[in-house]
């Protein structure tokens, strides 16, 4: 008797299911649905992925470099902040429908059974799409803003990643719990707002380290502050503080790697033995 | 508290014959009392000590197993479980205790179109269907021609779905449903779709896939017409264990007894009743489901407390077409003055169709006026069940009468 059983299609996360034929067809198709979906019935259409982060930098521009006159210190400061904000779009936009994608395809989850990590996985793909789109508009402004060509933007895709870990991480954990008490989607918006000014995107790292170097530190801890300051280093402005040259201990300099991969791991597992019952909680 | 579940095993073995191997399932799902829904209530709930949930067993160590080829039907009232098995079957749901196998590639149909999206094209959506149930773009290329030629809608398919007519929606789904190549179909109620040309098509299609001894369907239907065309084994399900397993003409007719004897209509407009009338009792004494050869018998007793005369009405009721079929009565043997009366009737049915009906009785006076009636809720029922069908398809149900008559045909 030839048994092979074939956990893939109803747990998840079995390593050698999660990029199988049937799964890999799944997932394009449910990304490709989610990006042709977003922007239907708008005038603008897809040209809405680029002027939202876009009008967003506009306002912050106006607000903290020329009104507060944020950023002095810096060189390419309107492209150090774009570099930023459109960063910090991709993780609220990844986590927040991450978060929400179980619950928004439940009709999916409750009469159909595939690997529910697909569902995940695919709302956040929709905002790494977005997000390519947006880089390659913050690499026309710095070279129209004057910056140089390096060899180090080849790491820029290292820090996506990373970053790209932690809100998966994000999604499969808080998500699991979404499914059953939907608090956690207001209360992750009103973390992301706290988020928003722990992470140095519109304030320089180096006005706090003006007033303590305590508190730089401890900001640069944080994986998310970490990934957008290794960006704009390696694509903008070698000047920009960021963890490994403000962090002298070795153990602390990998510390928000750590983070990211505990997190990944163990939200890996809560989301797989979780996933089980979602048809029933959803 | 800890989580312990069954099993569900997917296996490929083209020698055993057996598809779908059922073995001491059971599940029960957590109802949430009140606001457990919440993170406030849960943890409202958790200080109190309370549960904050409800369990309610809704499958109950079910046992069965399907062969390769079979049709099975799974009938039974609504909330008796069968689209929790179905959906356990699908793996939708997770078995809590029990094994359940299957063996072979089995696409489910908990519902029509799952992932239709009323934005895209008719083909986006074939597509994204097709994913969903498991079929990469190359397998879904080889079966779209034939799926929209089933569902007729050739010309439409560019056209975004929202601007479909809910039949033709339907068809396309259904038609993903039945193009879809699979082992094992599931299908869940939605054999009644499209209109009447459409129907026939399915009904073909159905016919056919009955003969195939290599495809497998498990089919949850209420209507007893598709479980007694298609199926060759059924299961009803009640209150979730297997009531019966076995034919669907057994399965069928338990069930539209049950059924029968459980929905009583007209409730309304009950006559006023003689308190002078006591002790109506109507009894069976025959079998509850005779043939159209068998005696029909009932004991009617009563005590009248005054001086009336009085004497029995009958009616046979046809439950499901909603009608009388006879109506008789003992005028002519009427009973005089007070007393215990017992009166039986005794009657074959030979000319009626298969029928579920219901003896109504009444009591009344000389004049004719209603003095007490038995309720129709304790009113005995009869599934009259002909033997002498030739073949199905000389059933025809809707009609009351048995086919008789002679026909006389003169070709020149």
């Amino acid at each position: 008797m030839t048994k092979t059983p074939v956990h893939g299609r109803i747990t998840t996360m079995n390593i050698p299911h999660i990029f199988n034929k049937k799964n890999r067809v799944l997932l394009s198709e449910l990304t490709k649905t989610d990006f042709k979906l977003r922007y239907q019935g708008s005038v603008l259409g897809y040209l809405w992925a680029l002027l939202r982060p876009l009008m967003m930098f506009a306002i912050l521009y106006i607000v903290f470099a020329k009104l507060l006159r944020f950023g002095n210190d810096i060189p390419h400061y309107p492209v150090y902040l774009l570099a930023g904000t459109t960063i910090w779009s991709f993780f609220t936009e990844c986590t927040s429908q991450g978060i929400q994608a179980m619950v928004v395809r439940g009709d999916l989850i409750r009469k159909i059974s595939f690997p529910k990590y697909i569902v995940v996985v695919s709302a956040t793909l929709t905002a790494v799409i977005n997000m390519i789109i947006n880089l390659i508009v913050v690499i026309i402004f710095a070279l129209i803003n004057g910056v140089e060509p390096s060899w180090t933007w080849l790491l820029v895709p290292f820090s996506l990643i990373e970053l790209y870990a932690l809100s998966l991480g994000i999604s499969f954990l808080l998500g699991a719990i979404n499914v059953k008490y939907r608090d956690i989607t207001s209360i992750w918006d009103v973390c992301i707002q706290a988020l928003f000014y722990a992470v140095p995107i519109i304030y320089p790292v180096s006005m706090v380290a003006s007033s303590s170097v305590l508190a730089a530190r401890i900001i640069l801890l944080n994986p998310i502050a970490q990934t957008i300051q290794d960006i704009r280093h390696n694509l903008i402005t070698h000047e920009t503080i960021t963890t490994w040259n403000f962090i002298d201990n070795h153990f602390l300099q990998f510390l928000p790697i750590l983070i990211i991969i505990i997190i990944l791991i163990s939200a890996s597992f809560y989301f797989r033995k979780k996933s089980k019952t979602f048809a029933e909680d959803v | 508290m800890k989580n312990t579940f069954g099993t569900r095993t997917e296996i490929n073995n083209p020698n055993s014959d057996t598809v779908i191997k059922v073995k001491d399932l059971s599940k029960s799902f957590k109802l949430p009392t009140d606001h457990s829904n919440s993170l406030k209530g849960s943890i409202f709930n958790l200080l109190r000590g309370v549960k904050g949930y409800k369990k309610q067993q809704v499958l109950k160590g079910l046992d069965f197993e399907v062969k390769r080829g079979d049709f099975l039907g799974i009938v039974g009232r609504n909330g008796s479980g069968k689209s929790t098995l179905l959906k356990i079957l699908a793996g939708v749901y997770y078995p809590e205790q029990g094994k359940v196998t299957i063996n072979g590639n089995l696409i489910p149909f908990i519902e029509l179109g799952v992932g239709f999206n009323p934005e895209l094209t008719g083909r986006e959506n074939v597509y994204l269907n097709g994913s969903l149930l498991g079929f990469s773009n190359k397998e879904m290329d080889a079966m779209y021609d034939e799926i929209v030629k089933f569902a007729e809608l050739e010309d439409f398919m560019d056209q975004k779905l929202k601007n479909f007519s809910s039949g033709m929606q339907v068809r396309l789904a259904f038609s993903i449903a039945i193009k879809a190549k699979g082992d094992i179909l599931v299908l869940d109620e939605i054999l009644a779709v499209g209109d009447e040309a459409f129907q026939t098509k399915c009904n073909q299609f159905f016919n056919k896939i009955k003969k195939d001894k290599t495809k497998t369907v498990v089919l949850v239907t209420h209507s007893m017409e598709n479980v007694r065309q298609y199926c060759n084994r059924a299961i009803l399900i009640d209150n979730g264990t297997i009531k019966i397993n076995g034919s669907p003409k057994d399965v069928a007719n338990m069930y539209s007894l049950e059924n029968a004897e459980r929905y009583s209509d007209n409730k309304k407009d009950r006559p006023k009743t003689s308190e002078f009338i006591k002790d109506l009792k109507v009894k069976l004494l025959g079998s509850k489901q005779p043939n159209q050869k068998d005696l029909v018998e009932l004991e009617i007793s009563y005590n009248v407390l005054n001086d009336t005369d009085t004497f029995v009405g009958l009616t046979l009721w046809d439950i499901n077409r909603g009608q009388a079929i006879m109506n008789s009565n003992s005028k002519h043997k009427i009973c005089t003055g007070r007393g215990k009366k017992t009166i039986t009737f005794k009657t074959e049915l030979p000319e009626i169709n298969d029928s579920n009906i219901r003896v109504n009785v009444s009591i009344r006076n000389q004049d004719g006026i209603i003095l007490t009636y038995f309720p129709d809720e304790k009113s005995p029922t009869i599934a009259l069940r002909r033997d002498d069908y030739k073949d199905i398809s000389n059933k025809t149900t809707d009609a009351i009468l048995f086919r008789r008559g002679d026909f006389n045909v003169k070709e020149n």
